[in-house]
């Protein structure tokens, strides 16, 4: 009798990847060098989903926010442009360019809007009497397109940024969006293996509000506690997706209550107590402080994240490093991946190379008025 | 027989050198690899591949007698369940390395991430020995169950960085750790205790550290003037009251 094999050897094996970069003076990059980084990590993903952030991409719209919008059907279509145009001054609208490829099937709809607020009753109201920001305008109206107009949702909402994702690998996404003829100087790249969530176009990362932008490779274990939080503070989550409340926490923390990036950082990766009972006095009652008022934010579970605004690339593990993240140098650019060889496939010598370590953020940001 | 690898997916690059093992080849150069999975995993031949460029995670999985020489930067858990041959990375790799390793050596010359040596075992001859050239992530030796982790902390990208990081030796249960220079005793976990040096120690660690530094060239009297500790469990089962308590 013929031995039978002890193992399916024909495994897939997957597990997410991510990479990024920044060129901190704001050279701006063609989509095509985030495209080869993320292209040599395919094996990481299974192909429910791939995405793009890319920032300094809008240079001629700087002063609009650049909407991004998904449509499922055309009645959501219907509807959020109406709600767009009751709420916004509209500079141009236009179908954000794609390429049928045999790849993709059944994409939404996507649109792209410039917009700026309109002086509404309701804007006035807001900022006179509720002491709102435009930051916060937008935020209250992407989290109302994205609760109350079934079918619609906004991919993203910076200025002079955008995301581009959807069910495919990346490269296959990239293709689509014909992502080679945009420049940028930040760049972040996700290819998915979705574990506990669907696989679905607005499943796939980055996970955006305003300019932040988040990819991530994980699980984030704690969703429902900081779910509930964010809610508290006017954030819904509606991506069917652990990811979302990390953008959104970030937005909370920097934007919001004011924390610096390396502050904000250590609210979702905090020491373990019993390291804070080592430090001294000063570093002890700073990070006893975050710990009790942020405790909710905490992120549990495994995780290395990219996160981008338009004024920086900032990378974070998980406290014990459950989650590979490799960062390198070269002149003014800074990379970050979860394989040291997706940085090497676009800068083959970087001048450093380094792992970070686990709750130790890696923060570059771009330098003087980019 | 040279290969040039670049661009080339790391399936079809793996038959290539399986299949050049099967036809006795027993020496093989792969040039410009970058992010290939599980270069060398299962190889069972005494062939000695070489590496230019980076090579992807899993290197040398389940490697049963080949040597693998990368004349760069590793990735993450080379030499996963490895029971004999050899790796030699002459920079810097990444975490996991080792786990479950059960035979054969490991020589880093540089930095290496979290969680090195995970799980590694012994069984009457076979007998994993890992060293590390330069610092160390946190848990090294994480759950060790049996054979040889070694930690310079000389051959660093990053002179800054501590030698070790935090929870060394979580879980170890067997095995034997020594570092070059003494350990950051607040950062032991508590199932390991610090002891000196016997001599059989010292005539191990002095053959383990001349052939780590014939790899690379290094000077042994170099490595060895420093004083090494010895880093070992306190129980051979830490958890054994976890679930159950035993009467003493």
């Amino acid at each position: 009798m013929k031995p039978q094999p002890t193992h399916i050897f024909q495994k897939d094996i997957s597990n997410c990847g991510l990479t990024g970069f920044i060129s901190k003076k704001g050279t701006r990059v063609e989509g095509s060098v985030i495209i080869k980084s993320i292209s040599l990590m395919h094996d990481r993903g299974n192909g429910l989903g791939g995405g793009f952030g890319a920032y300094g991409i809008y240079p001629e719209f700087k002063d609009f926010y650049a909407f991004h919008l998904m449509y499922e059907n055309a009645m959501a279509q219907q509807l959020a442009e109406e709600y767009l145009d009751a709420n916004f001054h509209i500079e141009l609208q236009e179908d954000i360019p794609t390429r049928r490829t045999k790849a993709i099937a059944n994409p939404p709809v996507f649109k792209r809007y410039f917009a700026t607020p309109l002086e509404t009753d309701e804007y006035r109201e807001a900022v006179e009497y509720q002491g709102m920001t435009d930051s916060d305008i937008i935020v209250r109206h992407v989290m109302a397109i994205n609760h109350e107009i079934e079918g619609a949702f906004v991919v993203s909402s910076g200025k002079n940024m955008g995301a581009f994702k959807g069910v495919g690998f990346p490269e296959e996404i990239a293709e689509f969006f014909r992502l080679e003829e945009y420049s940028g100087h930040i760049w972040t790249a996700h290819n998915r293996f979705p574990t506990n969530t669907p696989g679905w176009w607005g499943g796939a990362h980055p996970f955006t509000l305003l300019d932040w932008s988040i990819v991530h490779n994980g699980e984030i274990s704690s969703y429902g506690i900081n779910k509930r939080y964010l809610e508290m503070y006017g954030y819904l989550c509606t991506m069917l997706t652990d990811t979302e409340v990390v953008a959104y926490t970030l937005d909370l923390l920097i934007r919001k209550h004011g924390l610096s990036p390396a502050l904000a950082c250590t609210a979702l990766a905090p020491p373990f107590w019993s390291l804070i009972d080592q430090l001294p006095q000063n570093e002890r009652d700073l990070y006893t402080a975050i710990r009790q008022i942020y405790g909710s934010a905490l992120l549990n579970g495994p995780f290395a994240i990219l996160f981008a605004s338009n004024k920086g690339l900032i990378g974070l593990n998980d406290r014990v490093k459950l989650r590979p993240l490799v960062c390198a140098e070269k002149d003014d650019f800074v990379y970050m991946a979860s394989e040291e060889s997706a940085i090497r496939e676009i800068c083959p010598a970087p001048a450093r190379i380094w792992t970070p370590r686990g709750g130790e953020p890696v923060i570059a940001m771009v330098e003087g008025n980019v | 027989m040279k290969i040039n690898a670049q661009g080339i997916y790391y399936r079809d690059l793996n038959s290539t050198i399986r299949e050049a093992v099967l036809a006795g080849t027993d020496q093989i150069e792969l040039n410009n690899v970058n992010g290939q999975y599980f270069i060398g995993d299962g190889i069972n031949k005494p062939v000695t591949i070489t590496i230019n460029g980076v090579p992807g995670n899993d290197l040398a999985a389940f490697m049963n007698g080949a040597t693998i020489i990368v004349n760069e930067n590793g990735q993450d858990n080379i030499g996963n369940t490895m029971n004999a041959g050899k790796v030699i990375v002459h920079g810097h790799a990444g975490d996991v390395l080792g786990y479950g390793m059960r035979g054969g050596k490991i020589h880093i010359r540089k930095d290496v991430g979290y969680r090195v040596g995970i799980h590694m075992k012994s069984y009457q001859e076979n007998k994993p020995v890992l060293i590390a050239g330069g610092k160390a992530g946190d848990f090294f030796g994480e759950y060790m169950a049996g054979g040889v982790l070694i930690l310079l902390g000389m051959f660093t990208d990053d002179p800054a960085k501590d030698k070790h990081g935090y929870l060394f030796g979580t879980g170890m249960h067997g095995g034997v750790i020594y570092v070059r220079g003494g350990v950051d005793e607040s950062r032991l976990a508590k199932e390991v205790g610090v002891f000196e040096l016997d001599d059989d120690d010292r005539a191990a660690l002095e053959g383990y550290v001349a052939e780590f530094c014939q790899d690379f060239k290094l000077d042994v009297q170099e490595v060895l003037k420093e004083r090494f500790v010895k880093v070992l469990p306190r129980s051979k089962r830490p958890y054994g009251n976890m679930y159950c308590p035993m009467p003493k």
